[in-house]
């Protein structure tokens, strides 16, 4: 379980390694400080042009005293707004799951991850449509009450913060459901069982034991569900939300000022550090370890519900799986189903095999990288070497405009550096070599995504006992002998599950990609925002589709692990 | 033992190659076309062009931060042509040195001097008046000033799309190219508060709005009714479109504030020769006549005539302030925009 849910965070701290010393062979050292390094280059960039690029005075005041107010003001409201709605829906129904009994329980325990594969910007455009005037809510409540135009009746607009706080909100409860589920089963039933032997009702239960055992936990969640929020630059900007991630992209873009925007960025990456400290500070408590193997085993007893209760406790937990992934799905599919020559059509065939190529070779990349910073790490346990690969995670704490905006500045000054440094030596030129190719958006990718497949492995790694390499290495076998012989087959199940989640997350992304990709190099992705960019979100709903139904397999594995509902 | 890294390393190698292949892929003759207009749009024109000549085109659609890429691009930049929806990307782009100027005859006859550059480095190819949709249905009147926009007899009862869209900056521009930054500013005010909503979707979604009840009058380019009107695929917008009627606003005694699409040849443009066989296509009575009839925006070409659904919105009097006035005045108009809070939408 912890395998599964800790593939979920950013894992920034590693545990801590007993008896450091300094390195004695430092190819490790400089093998994991290349990695660093190029995982970082994208963030240097960023500051560097913020620090010395050319300030317009001007431009800068007006950024700061108007642009920036109103950006940080909607960010931050959005963020509350984001942040409630998760910790209600996510804490609420994780504990509804994990202490009663009702119709649907077990179906609901897995189906409520399932809006975790809806990207936010799918989700933003399936709302978007869903509650439009010409959708079928508000078209069914004017053919109920017969009103004949708006001005008959008042609807909520989806295109606020509100309704963008709505909408991130149904598609990441997750997060905050699956932390806190694993406490409510793990830690807090035997807590529990105590508190209510001791006369407590099933509500004091909830909120004088379980919500305090859950708070790590709950901080963790929330800082992911924060994370994702700051990160999305599609659904802010088809809900018409200006937030700071917006503003980045709108100073650099529309207002052609890259340093106010790399200067926008570091206010940005202040925020992210805060949150990523927040959540390694609260994981630093967190530990929901049973003591002996058989509690861990055992199936906690649920509270049967009265009718009454039982029947609310069902709808509870079927509306936010209807809101975050029944809307998607059925809105997005409708017109896919409509439309389903387009899944033939040339351009979707191009950005099917563009999607699945970069998605295995980033996942493929990644966890090569990811396998030898662990590896490096196993063989010569040094504080330096932690330290380097905790800041090569770091990425995936940064949104994918930022990482792409700092890119495109380090490769094509490389690539153009590169050239004239051929042409004028060799006679040789290279062009664009890495910022004219698709290698600039696999690049980005695996910078963003190399958390993911380090967390992953290094869980799984956690999980194999120092015994077993040492007992390789006393029967003879070198350290790299002992590492690709017995670690790596040991580590297979968390190898495949890192690829996984890799090339999901890649498929998925957004930001980044629109910004870097070479002609002709359209992704499922850019495919569906190119369309709903244009008023036409039914055109590009077929590869919306198929990018759920692939983000659908990691929820379905972990779905497949919860739904045996026990500790696994 | 290695052979399980060997392996993955092969099959990195194997699949990343076509990825590299994009970026080697070097042909003679074709024309690399980055565009802020979306493929669909061009695409009628760019096929006749290479059913005419044999030379392919490629689009890369962006929607922010052209210049931007093609300037870190430099020399290495497979772009040839710039295609833009407003003029002040186009002035953006020859200010930051990223176009060539281009002498051909063929551009200058067919282009008018109000609509291309002083040293040729942009040409206009399409005018878009930014124009008034009004209801059919509660609109009397069949004749507006932009002024008339901040009104308050209108509280309540204006859509416009994002106020930060290049379209609507071009309009503040020239507004405040004619009335000066502290009218102009009033002016917003005004239209701030009259706002029905915030300002958002495109300029399909303001006509929607009108359809719906919830707006009155909107801002809008001319095509978009035309592109709804023929819409077969999705025949409600035709509904929309139906709901409407176009209204030519004034400036006082000048005509409708009107936008142009463009191009330029990209300053390192590897395919030049086949980029200007492109460009004076575009010109071209034949490309001009595609884009009116099938895109329905006004051809800068003397000559060549609107199509039918164009004809019928009513006559287009153009305002004749150079449209260098308009870019000059973008970032004053975003500025103004950010200051008013227009994008926040009615303050109660």
């Amino acid at each position: 379980m912890e395998a599964f849910l800790s593939e979920w965070r950013v894992r920034l701290k590693p545990r801590r390694i007993e008896g450091t010393r300094t390195p004695r062979d430092s190819k490790p050292l400089i093998g994991v400080g290349i990695i660093a390094a190029l995982a970082l280059l994208p963030i240097a960039t960023v500051l560097l042009i913020a620090l010395f690029g050319t300030t317009d005075t001007a431009q800068w005041a007006h950024l700061t005293t108007v642009v920036l107010p109103n950006a940080l003001g909607t960010t931050l409201f959005l963020l509350m707004l984001v942040g409630l709605g998760t910790v209600v829906v996510g804490v609420g129904t994780a504990w509804l799951i994990a202490t009663f009994e009702f119709p649907g329980r077990r179906l609901f325990a897995w189906m409520l991850i399932l809006p975790i594969a809806v990207p936010p910007y799918l989700a933003a455009y399936a709302f978007a449509e869903f509650l439009a005037y010409t959708g079928p809510v508000q078209g069914a409540l004017r053919a109920f009450f017969g009103w004949q135009s708006a001005r008959d009746y008042w609807f909520p607009d989806i295109r606020s913060t509100a309704g963008a706080a709505l909408v991130m909100a149904a598609v990441l409860y997750p997060y905050l459901y699956l932390a806190t589920r694993v406490v409510f089963l793990m830690q807090g039933r035997n807590i529990a069982d105590v508190a209510r032997t001791l006369g407590a009702g099933a509500g004091t239960v909830f909120g004088r034991v379980l919500l305090p055992t859950a708070r790590p936990a709950i901080v963790a969640g929330l800082a992911l569900v924060m994370m994702e929020t700051l990160n999305d630059i599609g659904a802010v900007e088809h809900l018409g939300v200006r937030t700071l991630t917006f503003a980045i992209y709108d100073t650099w873009l529309s207002r052609g000022s890259l340093s106010g925007a790399a200067q926008l960025a570091v206010v940005m990456m202040i925020i992210v550090f805060s949150l990523v400290l927040a959540e390694n500070w609260a994981r630093r408590r967190q530990s929901f370890h049973g003591t002996r193997a058989t509690q861990m085993m055992s199936r906690p007893a649920r509270q049967n519900l009265s009718n009454g209760r039982a029947l609310a406790a069902t709808c509870l937990c079927a509306i936010p799986i209807l809101l975050g992934f029944g809307i998607p799905v059925g809105v997005l599919g409708r017109y896919a189903i409509h439309r389903s020559e387009q899944f033939f059509t040339p351009g979707m065939q191009e950005a099917i095999t563009h999607s699945a190529l970069l998605g295995s070779s980033v996942a493929l990349v990644t966890v090569v990288l990811a396998f030898a910073m662990l590896a490096a790490s196993r063989l010569e346990r040094s504080n330096i070497l932690a330290g380097l690969s905790r800041l090569a995670t770091l990425g995936y704490a940064m949104p994918g405009t930022i990482l792409g905006l700092g890119l495109l500045f380090a490769l094509t000054s490389f690539d153009n550096a590169l050239d004239r440094f051929l042409r004028t030596h060799l006679d040789i030129s290279t062009g664009l070599l890495l910022s004219g190719s698709a290698i600039a958006v696999g690049y980005v990718c695996t910078a963003r995504f190399l958390a993911l497949a380090d967390a992953n492995l290094r869980s799984g790694m956690q999980k194999l006992p120092p015994d077993i390499d040492n007992a390789a290495r006393s029967l003879g076998a070198g350290a790299g002998r002992s590492l690709f012989r017995v670690l790596l087959p040991l580590l297979k199940p968390a190898l495949g599950t890192a690829f996984i989640l890799v090339f999901v997350d890649t498929v998925k992304e957004l930001s980044a990609t629109i910004l870097l990709r070479p002609f002709g190099f359209n992704t499922l992705a850019t495919y569906v925002y190119e369309n709903a960019s244009r008023g036409a979100v039914e055109e590009g709903a077929a590869a919306a589709l198929l990018i759920l139904v692939l983000a659908m397999i990691p929820v379905l594995m972990l779905s497949y692990a919860l739904g045996r509902d026990r500790p696994v | 033992m290695t052979s399980f890294v060997t392996r993955l390393t092969v099959a990195t190698a194997l699949l990343a190659s076509p990825l590299l292949m994009s970026a080697a892929q070097a042909q003679d003759d074709v024309v690399n076309i980055y565009s802020y207009r979306q493929p669909d749009l061009i695409k009628p024109v760019l096929d006749a062009f290479t059913e005419e000549t044999g030379i392919p085109t490629r689009v890369l659609f962006i929607n922010k931060g052209l210049e931007e890429r093609v300037q870190a691009e430099a020399e290495n930049s497979p772009v040839d042509l710039i295609l833009s929806t407003d003029i002040s990307r186009l002035v953006n782009a020859k200010e930051m040195g990223i176009t060539q100027p281009v002498e051909m005859d063929e551009l200058n006859t067919a282009i008018p001097q109000e609509y291309r550059d002083e040293e040729n480095n942009w040409f206009g190819l399409t005018r878009r008046g930014r124009v008034i949709y009004a209801s059919k249905d509660r609109i009397d009147t069949d004749e507006m000033d932009y002024a008339d926009l901040a009104d308050e007899k209108y509280r309540g009862q204006i859509c416009i799309r994002d106020a930060q869209h290049s379209y609507n900056l071009g309009l503040f521009g020239s507004l405040i190219a004619r009335w000066g930054e502290e009218k102009t500013e009033q002016w917003m005010e005004g239209l701030r508060e009259n706002l029905a909503r915030r300002p958002d979707g495109n300029d399909r979604a303001q006509a929607q709005g009108i359809y719906s009840g919830e707006c009155d009058l909107a801002l809008g380019n001319t095509y978009y009714v035309g592109l709804m009107l023929t819409n077969e695929k999705e025949p409600e917008q035709q509904d929309w479109a139906n709901a409407i009627k176009i209204i030519f606003p004034t400036i006082g005694e000048h005509g409708t504030h009107v936008n142009i699409s463009g191009m330029a040849l990209a300053k390192h443009a590897p395919h030049p020769d086949a980029a200007k066989k492109l460009m004076s296509f575009l010109a071209s009575d034949e490309a001009q006549h595609i884009y009116a009839s099938q895109v329905f925006e006004y051809p800068v070409k003397e000559g060549v005539e609107p199509s039918d659904v164009v004809k019928g919105f009513g006559e287009l009097r153009a305002d004749d302030l150079p449209l260098s006035e308009v870019a000059a005045n973008r970032k004053a108009a975003s500025e103004m925009v950010d200051r008013v809070g227009l994008n926040q939408g009615p303050t109660n």
